[in-house]
């Protein structure tokens, strides 16, 4: 058995490289790394580490064109023989594997939350209803792609660095041409980061944010907001959570202000632990909370910000 | 301009989720169907925008039964034109762009919008699958698109940002917020839609790849614990200690 996985390397190897290469490795199958990108091949050599054999660098290609890609990971495929095509499922592999998935004829599972089962061949466990309930998917098509959903599962170094070959995936012509790329400096981006602080219409107003922000900059978190907030514009779209906006699985995730709608919770149900701040004691966000606190965000917010404070000065 | 907007239907937002016949199938007792989110407010609203700005048509299409009939109606009511329904139910992903696909194909459209995901099965399939099946260009998550003359400029989410980027018609592209501001139809446009004309087509034939086989409920959360809000050294010291998250 053999398998490809693809990893986008611009932005350097994230957790969610090593996931998708752990997960891979524990299909039993010999495992080749397909990239795009530019980290250098000392950064990529370090995919051994998680389990891959080899890693194939096709460097011709400078945006993330889901048309070429999609080639130079079919000719990937073609060439080692793989059966499997793992990816972890972030916006890039969103707009790839359903085009990869046609031309291959290989069943897609979309956001895959484990390893598959034997049940019916081969079956696998996936999110639906906006993280209401699993389903799960049964592949019938020889060829198989999973898009593995970041958190999903513990990365596992078993092994040592890695063979890097340059490649050429017969990439050919783009469409799609780059004008610019706005990254915000030293942000975390809230679909990748561990902790989430986010707030709601409780903050009353946008220039009562900061102690929002100081919360997030102690606890090196990203930060995010209920819809209306976005709406109104208080709150750039990009921080939007919920079942209309970014879905995340952070392992802590800090409501502050928000009532906790079924729209809303939909959106960060899937996070580890919840912490839900609000002044009524009836919020629904109290039942899909971990821990409660029942006060005015005014003052527990920057009361946490101090309380942290002095558990990193003591723990570190 | 001829626009074609892929419509999906997705259980209103409240509905509460449960399933039947021993987990194999979602139980649709009380539910309310709506146009899926997605792809009312951000696809559809931009389609009609630009139809409004540069003129042209704009049709929706959906792969389903005459139980979906109320949803297209509703959808024509916000403004589309006409209608398409493939007369089929959507097994999987790969059978519903194949459909799409097809009919695009054969009716030739400058412009493919679909939503980012449908609310329901979240799997951001389709749209890409199009695109590949028509060989032609995908931009995914774009949030603003503007137009000038064959050339469309659109500004799309990526990991940690967003990129600019351009491309020229025929293309593809799924829609997420930021493209447009939901609109809610009128009187007059939900009298117009009644009489707008809805195809009715056969299916090709299709394989799926892929099957849902049965579903299950996450387990119950366990009770909220309550801190005094006087005491945040407590939550600290908890969320150290128990929950381990820092
Ligand atoms: C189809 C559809 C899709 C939707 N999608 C989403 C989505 O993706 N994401 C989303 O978030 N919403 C979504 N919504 C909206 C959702 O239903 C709620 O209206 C929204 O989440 C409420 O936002 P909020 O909690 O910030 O505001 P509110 O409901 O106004 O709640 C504010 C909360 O703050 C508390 N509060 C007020 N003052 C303080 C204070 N000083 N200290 C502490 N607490 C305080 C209040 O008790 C209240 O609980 C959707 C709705 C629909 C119909």
């Amino acid at each position: 058995m053999s398998t490809i996985v693809y990893i986008t390397s611009s932005n350097g190897l994230g957790k969610s490289a090593f996931e998708a290469v752990t997960y891979a490795k524990k299909l039993g199958s010999d495992v080749t790394v397909v990239t795009t990108g530019s980290s250098d091949s000392t950064t990529l050599a370090m995919l051994g580490e998680w389990g891959a054999s080899k890693v194939l660098v096709d460097r011709s290609v400078n945006s993330d064109d889901t048309q070429q890609i999609t080639r130079i990971i079919a000719t990937a495929v073609e060439q080692t023989g793989a059966d499997t095509v793992v990816f972890s499922h972030d916006l890039i592999a969103k707009s790839i594997a359903p085009r990869l998935s046609v031309r291959l004829k290989a069943g897609l599972v979309s956001g895959a939350t484990s390893l598959p089962t034997n049940d019916g061949g081969f079956t696998c466990s996936v999110n639906v209803f906006s993280g209401k309930a699993f389903g799960n998917v049964n592949v019938k098509t020889a060829k198989k792609i999973i898009s593995l959903l970041p958190n999903s599962i513990q990365p596992e170094a078993i092994g040592s660095a890695c063979a890097v070959e340059e490649f050429n995936g017969g990439a050919g012509e783009t469409r799609m041409k780059v004008l610019s790329t706005k990254k915000p400096e030293g942000e975390i981006p809230l679909t990748e980061a561990e902790r989430v602080v986010s707030a709601g219409r409780g903050l009353k107003a946008p220039e009562n944010w900061g102690i929002v922000e100081d919360l997030a900059k102690e606890l090196g978190a990203a930060t995010a907001c209920s819809r209306p907030v976005a709406d109104i514009g208080w709150r750039p779209h990009h921080e939007h959570v919920g079942q209309t906006g970014f879905a995340i699985r952070p392992n802590l995730y800090i409501a502050a202000g928000i009532s906790g709608a079924i729209q809303h919770l939909a959106g960060v149900n899937g996070s580890k632990v919840i912490v839900a701040i609000n002044t009524d004691a009836e919020a629904p966000f109290f039942k899909a909370a971990d821990y409660g606190v029942l006060g005015d965000v005014f003052e527990v917010l920057p009361r946490l910000t101090e309380a942290l404070k002095k558990f990193h000065a003591t723990n570190n | 301009m001829k626009i074609l907007v892929c419509i999906s239907k997705s259980p209103d937002t409240t509905s509460k989720i449960a399933f039947t016949d021993s987990s194999t199938k979602f139980d649709e007792n009380g539910v309310q169907y709506i146009v899926n989110p997605y792809d009312e407010w951000y696809a559809l609203v931009r389609a009609l925008e630009l139809k409004e700005t540069i003129g042209g048509n704009v049709t929706i299409i959906t792969v389903g039964t005459a139980a979906d009939d109320s949803v297209i109606r509703k959808a024509l009511a916000i403004g589309a034109d006409d209608a398409v329904r493939i007369d089929a139910d959507a097994t999987d992903a790969y059978f519903t762009a194949s459909q799409i696909a097809s009919y695009a194909k054969a009716n030739g459209f400058d412009l493919i919008l679909t939503g980012k995901e449908t609310i329901n099965y979240n799997g951001s399939q389709v749209a890409g699958m199009i695109a590949e099946e028509l060989d032609l260009p995908f931009v995914s998550l774009a949030t603003k698109l503007d137009i000038s003359g064959t050339k469309l400029t659109l500004e799309k989410e990526i990991v940690g940002g967003v990129q600019v980027v351009e491309v020229e018609l025929p293309v593809v592209i799924s829609c997420a917020k930021g493209m447009a501001e939901q609109r809610i139809p009128n009187m007059r446009g939900i009298m117009a839609a009644r009489t707008k004309p809805l195809t009715i087509i056969a299916p090709i034939e299709v394989t799926p790849l892929t099957a849902f086989v049965s579903y299950t409920m996450p387990a119950p959360k366990t009770a909220c614990k309550m801190i005094d809000p006087n005491n945040m050294d407590e939550l600290v010291a908890l969320l150290h200690n128990e929950a381990k998250v820092i």
